[in-house]
C-alpha cells in the first residue's frame, strides 16, 4: 500500500494523523519496501542505531557522576568505578561501545564501498555518512579525552597541536581551541561540553541520513535499481526488523564479550596513571579507530602537509560518488574492482597497524606506501577502472539471481552448465 | 549465512590475532595461575587478606592507596574481612580530622568510611623521602602497566646483581622485567619478612602472588561480579539469539529468499 492514501483505521488516529502524520510515517517505516536479498553486511545501519542510542543513554548517566575538571576527572572516574551502583558496567559500556561503534561504522562504510551504494542517486545519503563519521571521531576523541589520563592527556596535546600547522593564524588558533596556553582545564571542560553536544547532532544527521535513504531506497548486493514495491521487495516490518535483530544479537554477543571479560583491552594502560603534564609517555598513540588516519599524518614529513594529508585522506571520501566513474554499482558485476576493493582493505588495515608502532625505519617506510597506495586508489585507480574495466552482464531484476542461487548470476549459469 | 560466517570469523581473527600479540608480549614474563583470570575468575580470599596484609606491612610505607577506603575491606568480591576485623584495622590508623569548633585540626582513630591514609601528605614530600622517585599510588597500578598483574608479579622477583656492563648510581637497583631495567625501589620483598597468620610460609614468590591479588581487586573491586553478569548476560544472549534466528527462519519461510 502506498503510504500517501493510508488512513488510520481509528477517528481519534484519523483526527491525530490530520494535524501530525506521525501514524503516517510510522506507516512508512513498516511498510517500507527493502529488496529481498540484502545479505548481513546491510544490518549494520540498525547496529550503528543501536550503538549511538546506547552511547547516549550510558554516557548521560556517566555524565551524572562525572566531574569536569582537572584536578577531580581521574578521581571521579575512580568514583564511577567503585562507588557508583554498576558504574563499571555503564562505564566499561560505554568506553568499549565507542571501538563497537566504530567497528560497525568501517564495516557499514566498506559494504557501501563494495556495493557502490554511495553511487547516484544515493550521494546526499553517503555524504551526510561522511560528515557523521567526522563528528564521530571528533566525539571519540573528545570522550578519550576526559578520563584525564596520561593518554588523554597527550593525546589532546598532540592532536590540537595539529593546528598550528595552519599558517600566520595556527598559533593563535591552538591557543583558543586550548582556553590557554597548554592544556589543562578549561580544555577538559570546552571538551566535555562538545563530547556532549556532538552524539545529539550525530542523531539528527542519523535521521537526515535514513531519510535521504527512504527517497530512493536501499541500494542492494546486485546493485541494481529495483521497482517498489514489487516482488523483489519485502516490507520492512517484519522481514527486515527480525533479520535485523538476528544480527544486533550476534553483534551483542561481542560487545558483552568486551565488556565483562576483556574491558580494557582496546584501550592504552597509561590512560589509568593520570594526566602529568611534568611527564610525556613514551610512545603517544591514538584509540586504534583512528590509527590509520594517524599513520598518514606521521607518514608525512611536513607538518602542515602531514595534516592536509589526513584530512584529505577523510575528505575524499566525500567526492567518491564523482571520483569513481563506473555506472555499475556492485562489485560482484566489476572483476577488477573487486580486486582493487581488497587491496585497499589491505591497506587501510596495514596502515592501522604502522600506525601503532613507531614511526621510523621500515614502518615508516611501509606507511608511506601504504598513504600513497590509499590515495592512487581514489585519484587514479577508480576513474580509470570506469572507462576500462570490462563488467560482467547485469541481471534485470533481483528475483532472477536469487533464484539462480546466488547474487552472481553469470557464476551460478556457469555452475549450471558444468553440472550438465 | 554465508557472509555472516565471514563476519564473524574476520571478528575471532581480529580477537585471536589481538590475544596472540598479547600472549607473546607476556610469555617474558613470570607466569603463575590467578585465580581471577577466565569466565568463573573469582579473587581467593585467603590471598587477597594475605595480599593485604603484605600491602599494609610493606608496601604501605611509601605507596599511597588512596581511592580505597577501609569500608571496602569488609564489601563483598573483596578481601572479605568481617566487619568487625575491618573496624578494627581502620581504627589501627591516625586519621587527621577537623577542624573542629575551635577551627582546631584533630586527630582520631581511623573509620570504615575513611581512605586508606597516605603515607606522605603530598608529592613532594614522598619524593623528598624517596631519592626524587615518587612510588606511585597503587590503587590501579595493574591496570596501569602494560603487562598488567603479571608484570608487577615478575617485578617483584625480578631483582638481580646487575650485569658487569651496566653501572647504576646511587639508590638505583636493576631489575629485569623494569622497563630500562633500572628502578628506583630496592628489593621490597625477602623470605619471612611478614608473618602470615594463617600459617602460609611466606616466600618471595608467595607474598609476590598475594600482593598482586590484593592489587587486582584494588584496581578491579567488582571483578567478581562483573565475571558473574557478564556468563549470564551472555547464555541469555545467546538463547535469545538462537530463538530470534529460528523465528527469523520462519518469517523468512514465507518468501522464496534466503536469510
Amino acid at each position: 500500500m502506498s503510504e500517501h492514501d493510508y488512513r488510520p483505521k481509528s477517528k481519534v488516529g484519523q483526527w491525530f494523523n490530520d494535524r501530525l502524520p506521525l501514524l503516517t510515517l510510522a506507516n512508512h517505516l513498516t511498510d517500507y519496501p527493502t529488496p529481498k536479498n540484502l545479505n548481513y553486511w546491510w544490518t549494520f545501519g540498525g547496529i550503528l542505531t543501536f550503538c549511538l542510542i546506547t552511547q547516549i543513554v550510558t554516557g548521560l548517566t556517566l555524565a551524572m557522576h562525572y566531574i569536569a575538571h582537572a584536578d577531580m576527572a581521574f578521581e571521579s572516574v575512580e568514583h564511577i568505578m567503585r562507588d557508583v551502583n554498576y558504574g563499571w558496567l555503564i562505564r566499561y559500556i560505554h568506553a568499549n561501545g565507542a571501538s563497537m561503534f566504530f567497528l560497525a561504522v568501517y564495516i557499514h562504510i566498506f559494504r557501501s564501498l563494495f556495493y557502490g551504494s554511495y553511487k547516484s542517486p544515493r550521494e546526499i545519503i553517503w555524504i551526510l555518512g561522511i560528515i557523521i563519521y567526522l563528528l564521530m571521531m571528533a566525539a571519540a576523541f573528545m570522550g578519550y579525552v576526559l578520563p584525564w589520563g596520561q593518554m588523554s592527556f597527550w593525546g589532546a596535546t598532540v592532536i590540537t597541536n595539529l593546528f598550528s600547522a595552519i599558517p600566520l593564524v595556527g598559533e593563535g588558533i591552538v591557543t583558543w581551541l586550548w582556553g590557554g596556553y597548554s592544556v589543562d582545564n578549561p580544555t577538559l571542560t570546552r571538551f566535555f561540553t562538545l563530547h556532549y553536544l556532538i552524539p545529539f547532532l550525530i542523531l539528527g544527521l542519523v535521521v537526515l541520513h535514513i531519510w535521504a535513504l527512504h527517497v530512493p531506497g536501499n541500494n542492494n548486493p546486485v546493485g541494481i535499481d529495483i521497482k517498489k514495491p514489487s516482488k523483489d521487495t519485502v516490507p520492512f516490518h517484519p522481514y527486515i526488523v527480525i533479520k535485523d535483530g538476528f544480527a544486533l544479537l550476534m553483534f551483542m554477543i561481542v560487545f558483552a564479550f568486551f565488556v565483562f571479560y576483556a574491558p580494557n583491552i582496546l584501550g592504552h594502560a597509561d590512560n589509568y596513571i593520570e594526566a602529568n603534564p611534568m611527564v610525556t609517555p613514551a610512545h603517544i598513540v591514538p584509540e586504534w579507530y583512528l590509527l590509520p588516519f594517524y599513520a598518514i599524518l606521521r607518514s608525512v614529513p611536513d607538518k602542515l602537509l602531514g595534516v592536509v594529508a589526513m584530512l584529505s585522506a577523510i575528505l575524499i571520501l566525500a567526492v567518491l560518488p564523482w571520483l569513481d566513474t563506473s555506472k555499475i554499482r556492485s562489485a560482484v558485476f566489476r572483476p577488477l574492482y573487486k580486486q582493487f576493493y581488497w587491496i585497499l582493505v589491505a591497506d587501510v588495515l596495514i596502515l592501522g597497524y604502522v600506525g601503532a608502532m613507531p614511526a621510523e625505519g621500515l614502518y615508516l617506510l611501509i606507511a608511506r606506501v601504504a598513504t600513497a597506495y590509499y590515495f592512487l586508489h581514489f585519484l587514479v585507480i577508480l576513474p580509470v577502472l570506469g572507462f576500462k574495466e570490462k563488467t560482467l552482464p547485469v541481471p534485470l531484476s533481483i528475483t532472477e539471481p536469487v533464484l539462480g542461487g546466488s547474487p552472481n548470476l553469470a557464476a551460478a549459469r556457469n555452475k549450471e552448465s558444468k553440472i550438465e | 549465512m554465508k557472509s555472516l560466517f565471514k563476519l564473524l570469523s574476520i571478528i575471532i581473527i581480529i580477537i585471536a590475532s589481538n590475544s596472540y600479540s598479547l600472549a607473546a608480549e607476556k610469555s617474558e614474563y613470570l607466569k603463575t595461575d590467578w585465580s581471577f583470570k577466565g569466565l568463573f575468575g573469582k579473587f581467593d580470599r585467603a590471598s587477597l587478606q594475605r595480599g593485604y596484609q603484605v600491602y599494609t606491612e610493606v608496601c604501605a610505607s611509601c605507596h599511597s592507596m588512596k581511592y580505597l577506603s577501609y569500608r571496602n575491606l569488609a564489601e563483598p568480591g573483596g578481601p572479605e574481612f568481617s566487619e568487625v576485623q575491618a573496624k578494627a584495622i581502620a581504627a589501627s590508623f591516625e586519621v587527621t580530622d577537623g577542624p573542629n569548633s575551635d577551627g582546631e585540626m584533630f586527630t582520631r582513630p581511623g573509620k570504615l568510611s575513611d581512605k586508606f591514609v597516605m603515607p606522605y601528605d603530598n608529592v613532594k614530600a614522598a619524593q623528598a623521602a624517596n631519592g626524587g622517585a615518587y612510588p606511585p599510588d597503587m590503587s590501579v597500578l595493574v591496570k596501569a602497566r602494560g603487562g598488567g598483574v603479571d608484570y608487577i608479579y615478575s617485578l617483584l622477583q625480578g631483582y638481580e646483581e646487575a650485569p658487569s656492563n651496566v653501572s647504576l648510581d646511587d639508590g638505583v637497583y636493576y631489575n629485569k622485567y623494569m622497563y630500562g631495567n633500572k628502578i628506583r625501589m630496592a628489593a621490597p620483598l625477602s623470605d619471612g619478612l611478614v608473618e602470615y597468620g594463617d600459617g602460609t610460609n611466606a616466600t618471595v614468590e608467595q607474598m609476590s602472588k598475594d600482593v598482586t591479588t590484593f592489587l587486582m581487586w584494588s584496581a578491579e573491586p567488582h571483578l567478581e561480579a562483573r565475571h558473574q553478569m557478564g556468563f549470564k548476560a551472555i547464555v541469555y544472549l545467546i538463547i535469545l539469539t538462537v530463538l530470534v534466528y529460528f523465528s527469523m527462519k520462519k518469517i523468512w519461510s514465507r518468501v522464496e529468499s534466503e536469510v
